[in-house]
Order: structure tokens, then sequence, then C-alpha cells
């Protein structure tokens, strides 16, 4: 446990709790840190054993572009790992309609197996969250 | 050559490229570098500013290394200039101004 935690020690009585936390992805990549800093954190809870599912809306949408090569701008080409999180049992992937719409984006366009909803419906599940974190 | 225009923001989170487009005159270029070069991918909002740009008699050119690092190099609309390194500084050589939207 203690090396899960980076060596805290958790709580006894909190650490069976499970609670739903969302992670909602509104940047686009490279632009800025935040797209990869979500990445990392998310991983993170990961190993808590949370129910976490991840939101992109917004230019959020453009981190599951496919086809991204970062070799020219000399960054890590983080895009592999959104579909590496199956294997840390993040499966709940939610992309706003709207916001691929806007952008002249559609699902076969995505990097991932996706669950795509409207504005509406992701509301919704924003709003079935205990915890909500925007990057 | 009069003024060079870079815009590095995304046209869908920031109104820089709307702006930028609103005052770049005939006969500039604009260079959308970052995230600034979704703004010239097929079918989203920002396209048709850029489309506009053009039609007003202004040169739009993207940093390929930055479409290409997003996977939006062969979603580019036409009449787009894609330029590398050595060309975005030709490009401040070549104009008596540069103007940095940011």
């Amino acid at each position: 446990m203690t090396e899960a935690t980076g060596g805290i020690e958790m709580d006894e009585d909190s650490s069976g709790t499970i609670k739903k936390f969302m992670f909602v992805n509104r940047k686009a990549p490279y632009g800025t840190i935040y797209a990869l800093e979500s990445l990392e954190v998310v991983l993170i809870s990961a190993a808590f054993d949370q129910d976490v599912s991840l939101a992109f809306i917004d230019d959020g949408v453009y981190q599951l572009k496919k086809g991204q090569a970062t070799k020219a701008i000399d960054m890590k080409n983080f895009s592999p790992t959104y579909r590496a999180l199956e294997g840390y049992d993040i499966e709940k992937l939610y992309v706003e309609k709207e916001s691929m719409d806007e952008r002249g984006l559609s699902e076969e366009d995505l990097i991932v197996d996706v669950q795509v909803m409207s504005r509406a419906e992701m509301a919704d599940m924003m709003d079935e969250q205990d915890v909500v974190l925007s990057f | 050559m009069s003024m060079l225009h870079i815009v590095n923001k995304s046209p869908l989170d920031k109104g820089t490229f709307s702006s930028c487009v609103n005052h770049a005159k005939s006969g500039s270029t604009i260079l959308l570098i970052e995230d600034g070069v979704y703004a010239v991918t097929k079918g989203s909002t920002g396209a048709a500013l850029a489309q506009q740009a053009m039609k007003n008699g202004v040169t739009v050119s993207a940093l390929w290394p930055d479409l290409e690092a997003r996977g939006m190099q062969d979603t580019v609309i036409d009449g787009i200039k894609q330029v590398d390194y050595s060309g975005f500084v030709e490009l401040v050589a070549a104009n008596k101004n540069v103007q940095s939207w940011l």
C-alpha cells in the first residue's frame, strides 16, 4: 500500500470508500501542460481503486486525435497513453459530440474507443460525480 | 511585405485569431503556430475565419511541425502555406514588422 501511495500511510477508515471521480479535459495537447498533467493524475488515481471517468469537451477532444507525431517539435507524444488506460481499469472515456462537430472531428478520428454523448448528457454525467477535477 | 501576424492560441479557446483576422490588412501574412494551427483544419469553426482572411488578400501560413504534432497534417484547408522553422525565420526577416497576438 505504501508503495502505491508514494510512502504515505493511508487512513484505514477511508481506504475502503469508493467515490466517483471525473477528470474534465478542456485543453488541446502540447500548447499547454494541462493535458499531460491530467493524464498523470488519472494514472495516479488508478492506484486508489476509485470509480474514474474522463470527459473530453471543448479543445480537450483534440487530445484524442489520431496520427499525432511530435518528433519535429521535440516533445513527448503522450497520445498512445490513452489506449493504455484500459490496462489500469479506466474504461469510461466520454466525448462530447458538439465539441467534435465544432472542430470537424468524428469518432473515427479518435485514437481510442469512447462513448460519445451530447452536451446535455455530459452535464448530467458531471452532476452525478462525487469529485470533479478540471484541466 | 508589411506586417507578420503570429497567432499561437486555438480559435475556439481564445479570440486572438478572430481579432487578428479583423485587423490584418491586404498584403500582410498571418502565421499560425502551436495551438493556433487548429484554425486551418477542415470543418472547424476557425477555418471559416481563415478563408475570410485569404479572401481579404491576407496570406495564411501554418507551422507544419505543430500541425503534425497534433495529428492535423492531413486535414488542412486549401490555400494554406505550410512552413517549417527556417520558413518562420524567413517570414520574420521578410516583413518590416511583427505582431504577436497573445
